[in-house]
């Protein structure tokens, strides 16, 4: 579903690429995390699958077609088959929930009569029935994280990008939003979630690639988080300010040592399919 | 439903931006209604050659006693003179320039004076033995002055010949320098509606830029992103097209009109043409603003 062959990203020429000769696959319907450091490079990854960037080296496929390739008149079409959620939920505050889902169809042509049927089946899907007519501040975080990925899907894409998504929620929060990810994965669609929260990593049990320094360092089926800051030596020099700063990300979100004793495994499997 | 939904957002950007979207509809106002009034000018001067130039003639002078002119030396034109004169003017050499030839005597260039200086105190001490016997020519091309000029002019017992023309060219060319100032008005005015076109988009995609990165994120269109903003532009400056074609009109109806009441001789143009300027004008704004809100969001949104 998404390849990356070699690719490399260069911001500007004087510092390091923010990715480096990277290659990857996601195959369809499968679940990814991608962890790493800020400035590791996950964030340019997620935006170059939407070619909001353009890769300075090597190619960049999703759905099978070169990214490259796509003229900019058609990109619109790449990003129709591609949902996005964020970090700080990007909802439009004066818009009902209702209205900020029915937006993503409304900008794309829907008809009215698809738009009432659709909106409100993918609004039970991420949980949020009743809750059409409330206004995004009248919500809770987790909440407007759902409307959020509510009109990430609403258009029935292929694939969901997820940055950070539960970056500002707490970790009960955050599991509810991990259920309806790993629902809307059930039912076909591939996922890809940047994230640093351990605790998710290591309870759900999928695939995870970790990024270091724009390159890819770990690539595991069934993998754990294994921050950065938990491994004995910090390699080179030139990466110790980016391992700072993730472990004080860390450090504020959830204590390492506390990971797999809270919650063993609890996440993935019997609990996320009721 | 796609074009309701860009209704609303057009609605939903000229309630946030209402103020600049007034001052575009003004200055669009303003200067359009000057480029109208230049066309309005241009019209007129047209109007006026049509008019005019039938009815100019080529005036054969002949002289009179105590005529100071050097051509006029030897005293009165004599009948002798005036008779080859004539005879000149309607000889087959000159059949092909000339249309009609009428002569005019004393008495009745003493009547033409009195009517054309009515309100003057002049009138009252020219007699009619102190004005010029005169051929009146009107030529078939009017351009064609020249011929009569050379041919007459140096003829015994002619004091001069005179282009009429000559006299409402002096007419034309002010009225031209008229038109050509308000349309130099109006060019600086359209730069100001530019600037401020491209101030208002800037300013409405600032504020709506949370919607716009949605629309872009979810995969629409640039046509359904850009749209809103090109129309807003386009409306304002549609509505400014609008008053100043009311303008132009309530100008050419009621002070053209008293002109006309006024100068009853001169042909007007009259309010019907505002008819041929407002669609002119309809264009010129729309285009003026759908060009310059389109190269603004070509730099404030990525599409």
């Amino acid at each position: 579903m998404i390849t990356f062959d070699n690719v490399t990203k260069v911001y500007d020429r004087t510092s390091r690429p923010a990715l480096n000769s990277v290659s990857l696959d996601v195959d369809r319907g499968e679940f990814v995390f991608l962890v790493g450091a800020s400035g590791s490079g996950k964030s340019t990854l997620i935006r170059l699958v939407l070619k909001e960037e353009h890769a300075t080296r090597g190619t960049v496929y999703v759905a099978g077609s070169n990214v490259a390739k796509i003229p900019s008149w058609r990109v619109p079409r790449l990003r129709r088959g591609i949902g996005v959620v964020f970090q700080d939920f990007r909802l439009l505050p004066n818009k009902t929930v209702f209205a900020n889902v029915a937006f993503a169809m409304q900008v794309i042509g829907r008809s009215r009569a698809v738009i009432r049927e659709t909106v409100p089946e993918v609004l039970k899907t991420v949980g949020l029935e009743g809750k059409d007519q409330r206004l995004p501040h009248e919500l809770s975080g987790g909440e407007q994280q759902r409307v959020a990925i509510a009109r990430a899907i609403v258009n029935k894409p292929g694939i969901l990008l997820a940055d950070e998504p539960t970056g500002n929620l707490d970790p009960t929060t955050s599991l509810g939003i991990m259920k309806v990810l790993d629902r809307i994965n059930q039912n076909g669609t591939t996922v890809v979630m940047a994230t640093h929260d351990h605790d998710i990593v290591n309870a759900m049990r999928k695939r995870v690639i970790e990024l270091r320094n724009g390159k890819v360092v770990r690539d595991e089926r069934e993998g754990i988080y294994l921050a950065t800051a938990m491994q004995p030596v910090v390699p080179a020099a030139g990466t110790t300010s980016a391992s700072a700063d993730d472990g004080g990300h860390s450090g504020a979100e959830a204590p390492p040592g506390t990971v797999d004793a809270a919650k063993p495994g609890g996440l993935a499997g019997s609990e996320v399919s009721e | 439903m796609r074009m309701a939904f860009v209704m609303g957002e057009i609605g939903s950007g000229i309630r946030r931006n209402l103020s600049m979207v007034v001052s575009v509809i003004l200055v669009t106002f303003v200067s359009l209604t000057f480029v109208g009034a230049a066309g309005l000018l241009q019209l007129q001067i047209n109007q006026m050659k049509g008019y005019w130039y039938d009815r100019v003639q080529v005036a054969v002078f002949l002289c009179v006693d105590n005529d100071t002119s050097p051509s006029c030396a030897s005293g009165a034109v004599t009948d002798q003179q005036r008779n080859a004169i004539e005879a000149k003017l309607n000889s087959p050499e000159f059949e092909q320039y000339i249309d009609t030839v009428q002569f005019e005597d004393q008495q009745t260039a003493l009547g033409h004076f009195r009517e054309q200086f009515a309100n003057s105190p002049i009138v009252d001490s020219v007699t009619a033995d102190q004005l010029p016997e005169t051929f009146r020519v009107s030529l078939v091309d009017p351009e064609k002055y020249e011929v009569i000029n050379e041919a007459f002019s140096s003829m015994p017992g002619v004091e001069s010949v005179s282009d009429q023309r000559e006299l409402l060219e002096k007419v034309f060319s002010f009225m031209n320098i008229a038109s050509l100032v308000a349309l130099l008005i109006a060019v600086l005015m359209l730069v100001c509606a530019i600037l401020l076109i491209a101030t208002t988009i800037r300013l409405s995609a600032f504020s709506r830029r949370r919607e716009t990165g949605i629309m872009r994120l979810v995969g629409a269109s640039k046509a359904v992103i850009q749209l809103p903003f090109v129309l807003e532009g386009v409306i304002a400056a549609l509505i400014g097209a609008v008053l100043a074609s009311g303008t132009l009109w309530a100008v050419a109806h009621f002070f053209i009109g008293m002109l006309a009441r006024q100068y009853p001789a001169t042909a007007f143009i009259s309010s019907q043409e505002v008819l041929i300027l407002s669609p002119v004008l309809l264009i010129l704004g729309a285009l003026l603003a759908g060009v310059s809100s389109l190269l603004t969001l070509r730099r404030y949104i990525k599409v």
